[in-house]
Parts: C-alpha cells; sequence; structure tokens
C-alpha cells in the first residue's frame, strides 16, 4: 500500500513537472482589447490583428526589418506589366494545423472568400481597383493567377495581410497555415496558442520552427498592470511602450527597453475648413488660409513636444510620411522651424494685426479657436497645453477641450462642430495606396474638408490626381517621383500640421531569445518563427 | 465634539483665505509653463516641484483649492434651491404633485449620474474660456444633483403637513404661502444646511471624478480634481512625494467640512 501511494505520489510529482516544463517555453504577452474575430480575413482591429500575424499563412510576407517581401506559401510570384495579373508558385508538400493538404485550390476559395462584398472585408477592400470581379484561376496544382480588373500599384505587399483559408478542412478558418495555431480562447481573459506541428518553415539546420511551443495572450487594457507584470517576468514583451513607463524601465534595467526610433505613426493637428460647419465664417475664412496655418505650424514649438511629453522618445513632424518609411518619405522636405516672428509675418500678409497682446483679422474679431482631443490621452492633453501656451506668445487664444471618443468622433465625422482638432494617425502601411483615403478628396477621412463632390481648392485638385496617377503607376521610382510632390504639396498647404512622429518603444524581457524590434507593426515579434526562450535554450543544450 | 467642530470649521476657513490670497500674489503663476524644469523637485523658486509641463506646483494648488473650494459651496447652494422646489414644496403640497415629485426624484436617482454629466459635459460648446468652464461644470453639477437632498426634504415636508400645528394653522385660515415661509421652511432649515454641507464634499469629488476623465474643468485652469490626475498611473507610486499634495488638500478639505457639520442637531 505504502508502495503504491509512493507510486502514485511520483506520478504526479512528474505530471505536474511535465506540467510546468511546458509554461516554460510558453512565451507571455498582452492583447489591449478582446480580439473581434479569428476569421483572419474579416480582420479590423489590433488584436485580431495579432492573432491573424501570429496564426496566419501568408503567400508573401513583408520582412519588417528590410521593408522587402519575401517568399512564403509562394516560392515565387510575378505582377504583369498592366499591374492586373499576379502569379502566384507555391510550396509543395504543405500542410494546414489540422493535416488538410494546401493547394491551389485554397488560394482561389481564399481570394473569393476575400472579395466577398458581404464579408465587407477591410483587407479585401485594398485589392478593389474597381468595378468588376477579381478572379482567380488555378493553372496548376501549385500555380495560381489573380486577375484584377484594373491597375493595382503595389499588388504582391498587400498579400503580407491574406491569410490563405482552407477550402475543405472542417474546422473552417481555426485551420491554419501560419507557426501557430488558436488552441484555448476564453473570452475577456485570454487567447492560447499552440505551435502549429504542420508549419512548413524550417531553420537553417533543418530544425522545424518555430522554436517556442505556446504563446498565452492574456487580454488586459490596464498598462500599469501591462508594466508591473512586465516587471515581475510574467510576460515578455511589450510592444509599445509610453515613454514614461520606457524611460522608468531603462533607469531600472536599460537592457530591456529598445528605442527603435521614429516609427510610422504621427500626431497632428489640423483645422475644419468644412463649407457648411457650424462654425463662424470669419473663422472658416482664416482656417482656410495657408497663411494662417502655416503661421500656426510656425508657432508651434516641436521640439518642445518631442522633449517635454515625449521625454526626447519622439522626432518633429513635418510631412505625411514618417522617416521610418525609408523608401516613401521625400528627404527634401525641410523641417518648420520654431519661429513666432516668422509666424506673425506670414499672419500680417492676411491683414491680421497684433495689439495690446491681442491678434485680431481684419474685421477685428480677437484670434481664438478651440482644439479638440481625446480625454484620457494624456500626451495629447499634454500637447494642446502646451500649443495653447505657444499661441498665446502670438495672441492667440485656444481653448484646449477633451471630450470622450465617440463624441469626438461624431463631431469630426458627422456634425462637424469643431474649430480645430489634435489626433494621431496610426500607419501599418508603408505604400502611399494606404494613405488615399487621406489625400483623396472625395474621401471620408481626408479629415480637414471631407466628402467633397468636387476638390474645394486647386491644390486637393492636384492631391487627388497625383494619388491617381501615382497608384495606376507600376513603377515605383515613377510612383514616388508623384508621391513626394504629394508630399511637398502637403508640406507647403499644411492642411494637417504634423506635430511629431513617435518613436516606437518596445520592452523585451532578456529570456526571450533572437528579438529585434523594429518600427514597424508587430514591433517585437514580426519574426516568432526564430525568437526562443531561454529555459528552452537550455534545454536543448542538455 | 463641539471645539473639534469649531477646529475643523477654522482650518476650512484658514485654507480658503490662503488659496484667495494666493492669486494677489504675483510669483504663483499657475499656468506659466517653465520647460527648462519639467517634473523638477522642491525648491526656493518651486516649493512643490513643478508637474510634467513645468508648472508650478504651489501656485495651481493654490489655484486648483481656491475653484473647488468657492464653486463647490455655489453648486451646492443651486442643488439645495432645486431640492427645495423640486422636494419640499410637492412634499408639503400632497396630492399629485407629491407624487410627481416622488417619480421624478426617482427617476433622476436611477440615471447613472456619470454617464448623465459626461453626456451633458460633452454637449457645451467648446469655445468656453476656462473659467467658463469650470463654472459650468459645477453649474452642472449643482442641476443633477438635487435629486437625494430632494427626498430627504420631501419626506419632512411631508411630516411638517401632517403635523398637528400646521393643521391647526391651516384651521385659522393662514394663507399657503405664509404657511411655507412661517413654518415650513423654518422646520426644513436644519435638513436644508446639513443637507448643503454634506453636498460640497460631494461636488469637489464630483468634479474630481471627471477630471480624472478628463473631462472637468479645462486648461490650464486647475482644480483640486484635476490636480490628482498626476496621480493617476502606478509610476506616481513612486513619484516625488509632492505630487501626493492635492489628495492631501482634498483630505482635509472634505475631512474638515464633514467634521464641522458632523455635530449638527438633524431633526428625525
Amino acid at each position: 500500500m505504502n508502495r503504491r501511494s509512493f507510486s502514485l505520489f511520483v506520478c504526479l510529482v512528474l505530471i505536474g513537472f511535465l506540467n510546468t516544463a511546458v509554461c516554460w517555453d510558453e512565451l507571455r504577452f498582452y492583447l489591449r482589447s478582446e480580439p473581434k474575430t479569428f476569421n483572419p480575413l474579416a480582420v479590423a482591429d489590433d488584436s485580431s490583428e495579432t492573432v491573424r500575424y501570429l496564426t496566419g499563412g501568408v503567400l508573401l510576407r513583408l520582412n519588417r526589418e528590410t521593408q522587402k517581401l519575401e517568399p512564403g506559401l509562394a516560392s515565387s510570384w510575378t505582377v504583369s506589366k498592366d499591374g492586373r495579373t499576379i502569379t502566384f508558385t507555391l510550396r509543395p508538400a504543405i500542410f494546414f494545423s489540422d493535416g488538410t493538404p494546401f493547394t491551389a485550390q485554397d488560394v482561389k476559395y481564399t481570394m473569393d472568400q476575400l472579395m466577398d462584398p458581404e464579408l465587407r472585408s477591410p483587407t479585401g477592400d485594398s485589392f478593389r481597383s474597381d468595378n468588376g470581379k477579381v478572379n482567380c484561376t488555378v493553372l496548376a496544382p501549385d500555380k495560381v493567377a489573380i486577375h484584377f480588373p484594373a491597375p493595382i500599384a503595389g499588388l504582391d505587399r498587400l498579400f503580407d495581410q491574406v491569410a490563405i483559408l482552407s477550402s475543405q478542412s472542417p474546422k473552417k478558418e481555426m485551420a491554419v497555415l501560419g507557426p501557430y495555431y488558436v488552441s484555448d480562447y476564453k473570452p475577456g481573459s485570454l487567447v492560447y496558442l499552440r505551435k502549429n506541428s504542420n508549419y512548413w518553415k524550417h531553420d537553417s539546420s533543418g530544425r522545424q520552427l518555430p522554436y517556442i511551443s505556446a504563446i498565452k495572450l492574456e487580454i488586459q487594457s490596464n498598462r500599469d498592470l501591462e508594466m508591473l507584470k512586465f516587471s515581475r517576468g510574467e510576460i515578455q514583451l511589450i510592444n509599445a511602450l509610453d515613454a514614461e513607463y520606457f524611460d522608468r524601465l531603462a533607469t531600472s534595467s536599460p537592457a530591456l527597453v529598445h528605442d527603435g526610433g521614429a516609427s510610422l505613426d504621427s500626431e497632428q493637428m489640423w483645422f475644419n475648413q468644412v463649407g457648411t460647419a457650424p462654425i463662424p465664417a470669419y473663422k472658416r475664412t482664416w482656417f482656410t488660409s495657408r497663411n494662417f496655418r502655416r503661421a500656426i505650424s510656425s508657432a508651434v514649438n516641436r521640439n518642445d513636444l518631442c522633449r517635454v511629453v515625449y521625454n526626447g522618445h519622439a522626432r518633429p513632424a513635418f510631412g505625411p510620411v514618417s522617416p521610418a518609411n525609408r523608401f516613401w518619405f521625400n528627404s527634401r522636405l525641410q523641417p518648420i522651424p520654431f519661429n513666432q516672428k516668422a509666424a506673425l509675418r506670414l499672419l500680417q500678409l492676411d491683414g491680421f494685426q497684433l495689439s495690446a497682446g491681442k491678434l485680431r483679422d481684419r474685421e477685428g474679431h480677437a484670434v481664438e479657436f478651440s482644439i479638440i482631443t481625446n480625454a484620457g490621452n494624456r500626451a495629447r492633453e499634454r500637447m494642446a497645453i502646451m500649443i495653447q501656451q505657444d499661441l498665446v506668445a502670438i495672441g492667440i487664444t485656444v481653448n484646449v477641450v477633451t471630450l470622450d471618443f465617440p463624441s469626438l468622433i461624431q463631431r469630426i465625422t458627422q456634425d462637424f462642430n469643431y474649430e480645430a482638432a489634435l489626433l494621431g494617425l496610426v500607419n501599418d502601411d508603408l505604400d502611399p495606396d494606404g494613405q488615399m483615403n487621406v489625400w483623396l478628396s472625395s474621401s471620408e477621412t481626408h479629415q480637414w474638408n471631407p466628402k467633397q463632390k468636387t476638390p474645394a481648392t486647386a491644390w486637393e485638385a492636384d492631391l487627388d490626381r497625383l494619388m491617381r496617377v501615382q497608384a495606376s503607376s507600376m513603377d515605383n521610382q515613377t510612383r514616388k517621383k508623384y508621391f513626394d510632390k504629394v508630399q511637398e504639396i502637403v508640406a507647403d498647404q499644411a492642411p494637417f500640421i504634423y506635430l511629431v512622429n513617435k518613436n516606437a518603444l518596445t520592452a523585451i524581457s532578456p529570456s526571450v531569445e533572437g528579438a529585434k524590434p523594429v518600427v514597424l507593426r508587430p514591433q517585437t515579434y514580426w519574426n516568432i518563427e526564430y525568437l526562443k526562450l531561454a529555459v528552452e535554450r537550455a534545454s536543448n543544450g542538455k | 465634539m463641539k471645539r473639534l467642530r469649531l477646529a475643523a470649521a477654522i482650518l476650512a476657513c484658514v485654507l480658503v483665505l490662503i488659496s484667495v490670497a494666493g492669486s494677489f500674489v504675483p510669483r504663483f503663476d499657475y499656468a506659466r509653463q517653465d520647460r527648462e524644469h519639467v517634473g523638477s523637485r522642491p525648491s526656493s523658486g518651486h516649493w512643490l516641484g513643478t508637474d510634467d509641463l513645468g508648472r508650478d506646483r504651489f501656485a495651481r494648488l493654490l489655484q486648483g483649492t481656491r475653484i473647488s473650494i468657492l464653486l463647490a459651496p455655489s453648486a451646492a447652494v443651486v442643488s439645495m434651491l432645486l431640492a427645495f422646489a423640486i422636494g419640499a414644496v410637492p412634499g408639503f403640497a400632497g396630492g399629485f404633485a407629491e407624487r410627481a415629485a416622488v417619480t421624478a426624484i426617482d427617476l433622476v436617482l436611477s440615471i447613472p449620474w456619470l454617464f448623465l454629466l459626461l453626456i451633458v459635459r460633452a454637449m457645451l460648446p467648446l469655445n468656453t474660456s476656462p473659467a467658463a468652464s469650470v463654472t459650468i461644470t459645477f453649474l452642472v453639477l449643482g442641476l443633477l444633483g438635487w435629486a437625494a437632498p430632494a427626498r430627504i426634504l420631501l419626506a419632512r415636508a411631508r411630516s411638517v403637513r401632517q403635523a398637528e400645528f400646521i393643521i391647526l394653522a391651516r384651521s385659522t385660515g393662514i394663507a399657503p404661502y405664509r404657511l411655507l415661509y412661517r413654518h415650513v421652511i423654518p422646520n426644513l432649515r436644519p435638513i436644508l444646511l446639513a443637507q448643503f454641507w454634506i453636498s460640497v464634499p460631494i461636488f469637489i469629488l464630483s468634479e474630481a471624478n471627471l477630471s480624472i476623465l478628463g473631462l472637468g474643468v479645462a486648461e490650464p485652469l486647475p482644480s483640486l480634481g484635476s490636480l490628482l490626475r498626476e496621480l493617476e498611473t502606478v509610476l506616481s507610486l513612486r513619484a516625488d512625494i509632492c505630487r501626493f499634495a492635492p489628495l492631501v488638500m482634498l483630505v482635509v478639505i472634505v475631512s474638515s467640512l464633514q467634521i464641522a457639520v458632523s455635530g449638527r442637531e438633524v431633526p428625525s
């Protein structure tokens, strides 16, 4: 009896030990919100995008470090000269996570699903170049061609977002070709991913990737908690850190944090130029004046914004493309110097006069406007307060108004009942086509004056023309020439007053090996297959 | 107990006087951003150091205290007037007016006040000066904060209505407005005063809640609530102890007001 009890005890200890051992080889980090979907074609939020990136197999993958495309499930690809057809040659002997074989039929099935108007896929929208159907032709079991009704510039890079679905698997979208599959999901709590044993990729020594067996994604929006858990070693990655937290960690453990330099994200303000907006006519005259906008731009001390608000972890921004976007950034654009005298001179050109510390327009109206931003975003609130003080120096009164996010969105997209807004632009796409919705005057997100039937100004007409021309060209050098011009017009007209490009701040536990943080999303785990945990390496060594 | 109440009342008065006097000292500029000394430690130039935009914490504390301690009682006055009109008058009148008042009070009390405040705050005009914004914020608090005192006043007015001396007064043919003025209001006065003093700290804390959500008084004007935002992240737990000054001030003010009114006799 005693022997039996002892054996049982030993078994339990072993089971416990093995269980713990499995947990050791587990990468943990936080999702900041509930993933809205596990269907990779319907992804529209950050958390779902994280799950898609870790589980989805794609034909081509953008290398976040080199910013160049690399073969994925397709071993090679060609884009036709007219930019309407892309042909993929697929890798042989690849299987989905449930064992279903991967064929060209799956690519066709995925494209058909993606372009189904009822799905309303944001990923699919990028492929809608014109009216007409997207046709996918299976040329051979390992060859597939996709035809589009009109040319699409940068067509191949769009496939970085298209996770291939199985046409045969009963598990539907839960059968995946990526390095991990979703093994457990507890709503509001966690998403648990396990290594896909059928994953096609191997390292140079022939070992199957990924190295890490499991990923635990806990759903937690509290950044304080994220920071505490990271400090205690309970999570191993933070993809985007606030400057304050970054500095705190950098003081105690400088090896854990990484400042990747300017990211693609920008913070900017703009004036409401909507013709029907419920604002006084004299204010609309100010806001539609190039000189007025440029004067405001000159009067804002961007260096102070970077230094005070972001503790130096940001760069002054002066154009629509961040320097992090190496190819498309127009290096000829000149920084906007902080010069309040120059700002006053520009304002005087429009008849503004500074008297007794108050700036007045031609008709004697004191220059006063409000800036709205979202409540709770401390960085934006601080920037608005600093702009308020900067503009006081040239006699302008600014009222800073923080609003809850739904009210703010209502004002800037529906009522247009605001004067100026300060918000950020999250940019995931390197290609200028990703900004089409911002620059086309007919677009709903042409923030300063959306949904125009015809361009309200000559320079907006130029923007429309240049964006369309660059999108129709298949030669990237030619496209860049046009897009450089777009950037110059935007810098000259200042419809958006770009303030800062935030740095990509990340934190990676020393137990994670192989991490190469970059500025593009996902900053810390873009090379997830090659990441190792220190414990795992030790066990391999044994 | 009486001495403690007196001490608390004196302390509250001293704080009011100091905060008001601070506005006459030019060196205490609550809005000036000293960007070269952001988040600095206490010094002879900045007695409580500077905040994350380089603004003098002591000047902001004085200004914030002045705003909260002067406007919260004003909001309480508005609230008490409404509570009297919606609670006490129908309670004394009885009948349909009383039933309607009870329904209205229950309805208002069932509304989550924070969301209501958020909606009302979002509907305010954008181009209001910080001074107007702070007044509006407290006015909104006063306009929305009448329901709880109204319920108490209504109950008390109902019992006064049924009291023998009122029945006797009615039998003498006294006019209703005179009845209200000469007999009801004096009987409700202790409750009104107690509710007033209870409302003051509640409004200070409500404004603090709104400010922590970024929806309180407009920048650069400070209030005790907006100053508390320096403590909103876990980082502040290890930060400069001067960040806790507004919290200490709030606790002292609220406690002294509560102690000052706690021993007042409230008729049952």
